[in-house]
């Protein structure tokens, strides 16, 4: 778990005495920024302290003291505890400066930041809307902005409990929907805003390299694909500008699937956002338990029982190896091998399901994880079929997919040397997990900044050298390999005892204070950033999602390739839309 | 398939010849065309949340919707019977999904899939969600989960297969006169905007405005009295 460690960011302080202070308020880490100065000591701390690995920014809202304060998550990738940055604005044109000329990989996030927050990032290179379409009506995670169900702050609401009241929502609406238009407007007089802005800022890529090709007698073709497209794992879209076959610009365009998890955390009890993390990436849904409980306990200072913690992992680790297979068979089809892999990786994806659906209850939705332990023990007769899967069944099956597609001349030629990212673009860009790896950086935070009981396995970080498609691909296979290995250490040593620190509570008691807690999910890191006032409801719940952040990197690997390499490029980033854009 | 063995078709008031039953049938052209319909239906190959991942395993080979004729998947909605909402519509997406409805050719259905299609779900209450696809589109089937199981999902497809077998040519909206009118885009303004709502928006917005006003109005009387 994270500890701060005083000694280099204590540089900080005597380096920028008056910019850089401490954050002293209780329970918070990190240094509080002169935002006038952000920009220089982002770029120290990235240079001379080696934290070149931005790994979240987000915004909270402080709206007793009228301020909104950024915060940023700088690691190592050499390993290590982080750094935490955080810098103040007014609420009233909050602003502050970008950081995308530090770290490209805060370009969507700043994005972000300015679409659900309203926080304005001087000199960000293209700041738009990202989630919400231009032209929507406010920024909705600021504490006084109300959607139209507004009820109350924070459940349980007084209207449905304790006495159990029923009332459909939509019949305290007057369009019967939920939906909510500012005073005085009128939709005949209204023009959308549409895509203008994104057509414009595409036409801005297009204009670069239109002056640096000269003079050209074609014209580019810009090509929309999706949201509805059969090969773009869920309502993704982009927009390419295209010169012949090439691509000179690429747009993502996310949000088709924004479903509000932040605003919608904000106002549930902490416990019962527990589910809600299952569906953020829907296909490993105990990694995200995994974060989310992780973030709490620090916050409440504890910590789960053995067998618990063994629980956990081997979970998480069954959690990797069916969202790898789940990765490989789309991917596979996104090549054009329509369907067959695909069946063969759902056939170990659904033996998997089964034991989660007989531990948890439920095949995808698992809701498995409480804070200090987990919900269930394991019932009668699963033990043995854990054991069976992952000492028997599971490497073959590996083995056998291994041998059909990695050597598989289409294979091999659609991926190898596409879509490169180079080590330095990776950690630029602040990609994460099999994508970093991929790219020859061996990160992965269950070995970089340990939690949970991962020190005590013996296993090796994945990595791979060309950072294209291809290694992309190969290191799902090598990380499923890894995962048995734990499963196996785990299944071997899993102890008896309790599975719950204490007892189990519906409304657990958080003190007030902030954490991050991060995970190495199936995508990537995955972080929840968890601030408590005290109360039932967290007042700040974020999360970094490595899909959505995956994504930055995309235009850069795209351009210059083919169109037809974009889906084979988007299927070894592996995105899953419910995490994208939560 | 067993519900169209001889018996069952044979079920019209002609008797048939001793010496040409098992050569002659004779049936209602409402069977044989719906029985046609329902063991072809091509769902539209459209995902839209965690739903679609189960909709993908009810495909694949543990539980095989090809049993029921089901089994391809088109990407364009030209050419398919059946649009299968799995997931949460947000109000982002929702222009595109009445736009894909509009384009399938008729007769169409549309299948809501798991709670958040059926009414916003756990998502309901959120900002940018659609509380149920059936503000919208009409839905023929809902299948409650979150996310259903495969087989729930299954049997929400013979649900729909048993609505088709029973549809009457003369009283089905496909086949009455005058094509069926397209469902109007919504416009994706402060918030998504139903065309069919204008006028109600307007109105109701204006009287917002007025009301804003008039408290302006006695906060400043208040203040000048004081
Ligand atoms: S009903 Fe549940 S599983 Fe289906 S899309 Fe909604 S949240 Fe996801």
């Amino acid at each position: 778990m994270t500890e701060q460690v005083l000694a280099p960011s204590s540089e900080l302080l005597t380096r920028f005495p008056e910019v850089v202070t401490a954050d002293t308020r209780k329970s918070y880490e990190g240094y509080l920024v002169d935002r006038a100065r952000l920009v220089e000591v982002a770029t120290y701390a990235r240079d001379q302290l080696g934290y070149d690995y931005l790994s979240s920014v987000t915004g909270v809202d402080y709206m007793p003291d009228g301020l909104m304060e950024v915060v940023y998550h700088l690691y190592k990738t050499t390993g290590g505890p982080g750094l935490v940055l955080k810098t103040q604005t007014p609420r009233e044109n909050a602003e502050v400066p970008s950081l995308v000329s530090v770290y490209p990989g805060a370009d969507f996030q700043e994005r972000e930041t300015w679409d659900l927050l309203g926080i304005r990032f001087e000199g960000h290179p293209d700041l738009r809307r990202i989630l919400l379409w231009e032209g929507f009506d406010g920024y909705p995670l600021r504490k006084d902005w109300k959607e139209a169900y507004y009820e109350e702050d924070g459940k349980p609401f007084k209207s449905r409990w304790p006495d159990a009241h029923v009332h459909r929502a939509e019949d305290k609406n007057p369009y019967q929907k939920n939906n909510s238009y500012p005073a005085g407007f009128n939709p005949e007089t209204y023009t959308p805003e549409g895509d203008a802005a994104l057509y414009a800022s595409l036409n801005r890529t297009k204009a670069v390299y239109e002056a640096k090709a000269g003079d050209m007698d074609s014209d580019l073709i810009v090509v929309n694909m999706g949201p509805q497209h059969p090969s773009t794992h869920g309502v993704f879209r982009f927009v390419v500008a295209l010169d012949g076959e090439t691509i000179v610009g690429l747009k993502p365009v996310v949000g088709y699937l924004h479903r509000n998890h932040e605003k919608i955390g904000e106002r549930n009890t902490f416990l019962m956002n527990m589910p809600y993390t299952d569906r953020l990436d829907y296909l490993s849904s105990l990694s995200n338990n995994f974060g989310y409980a992780l973030a709490v306990e620090k916050l409440m200072g504890i910590k789960p029982p053995e067998r618990a913690e063994y629980l956990r992992v081997i979970m998480a680790e069954f959690t990797r190896i069916s969202n790898h297979l789940f990765a490989i068979g789309s991917f596979l089809n996104d090549l054009g091998a329509m369907f067959t892999p695909m069946l063969y990786a759902l056939v170990e994806r659904e033996l998997i399901l089964d034991i989660f659906e007989a531990v948890t209850g439920s095949r995808m939705m698992c809701n498995y994880f409480r804070f200090g332990g987990v919900a269930r023990d394991l019932p009668e007769g699963i033990y043995e079929k854990m054991r069976e899967l992952a000492f028997e069944r599971l490497p073959k099956q590996i083995d056998e997919i291994d041998h059909f597609l990695s050597n598989n001349e289409i294979v091999r030629s659609r991926a190898q040397g596409v879509g490169i990212l180079t080590p330095e673009q990776a950690i630029a860009f602040s990609a994460a997990g099999p994508m970093l790896r991929g790219s020859g950086v061996p990160y992965d935070v269950r070995r970089a900044d340990p939690y949970s009981i991962y020190e005590r396995f013996d296993f090796e970080v994945a990595v791979r050298y060309h950072g294209d498609v291809y290694d992309r691909f190969m290191i799902r296979i090598d990380e499923i390999r890894q995962s048995i290995r734990i499963l196996q250490q785990a299944l071997r040593d899993i102890p008896q005892g309790s599975i719950q620190e204490g007892k189990p509570q519906y409304q657990v008691r958080v003190p007030a204070g902030e954490a991050y807690g991060r995970v190495e999910g199936p995508k990537g890191e995955l972080g929840f950033y968890v601030i408590s006032n005290g109360k039932p409801n967290p007042w700040r719940y974020h999360v970094r999602a490595p899909s959505f952040i995956n994504l930055t990197a995309y235009e850069m690997m795209c351009t210059g390739n083919k169109i037809a390499d974009t889906v084979a490029i988007l299927g070894s980033i592996d995105i899953v839309l419910g995490e994208t854009d939560r | 398939m067993s519900d169209m063995k001889k018996e069952n078709l044979n079920n019209t008031k002609y008797d048939i010849p001793p010496e040409l039953q098992g050569q002659v049938s004779i049936t209602t052209l409402d069977k044989i065309y719906n029985w046609g319909r329902k063991a072809s239906v091509w769902p539209m190959m459209f995902g839209l949340a965690c739903c679609a991942i189960e909709m993908i395993c009810a495909a694949a080979s543990r539980y095989d919707t090809a049993r029921f004729g089901m089994e391809i998947m088109r990407p364009s909605p030209r050419q398919t019977d059946l649009m299968i909402v799995s997931g949460t519509v947000t109000k982002k997406m929702l222009p595109t999904i009445v736009r894909l409805y509009n384009q399938m050719p008729e007769p169409k259905y549309v299948l809501a899939m798991g709670a958040c299609a059926s009414g916003g779900g756990p998502f309901k209450e959120g900002y940018n969600v659609v509380s149920g696809v059936d503000k919208y589109l009409p839905v023929d089937v809902y299948i409650p989960g979150c996310p259903p199981t495969p087989q729930a999902m299954l049997h929400g497809m013979i649900t729909l297969q048993r609505k088709i077998e029973a549809e009457h040519f003369p009283d089905s909206r496909w086949y009455s006169k005058g094509s069926l009118e397209a469902v109007p885009i919504p416009v994706l303004g402060p918030d998504i905007m139903d065309p069919r709502q204008f006028e109600l928006i307007k109105e109701q917005s204006l009287a917002r405005l007025a009301e804003q006003e008039e408290n302006a109005s006695q906060v400043d009387s208040v203040e000048q009295k004081a």
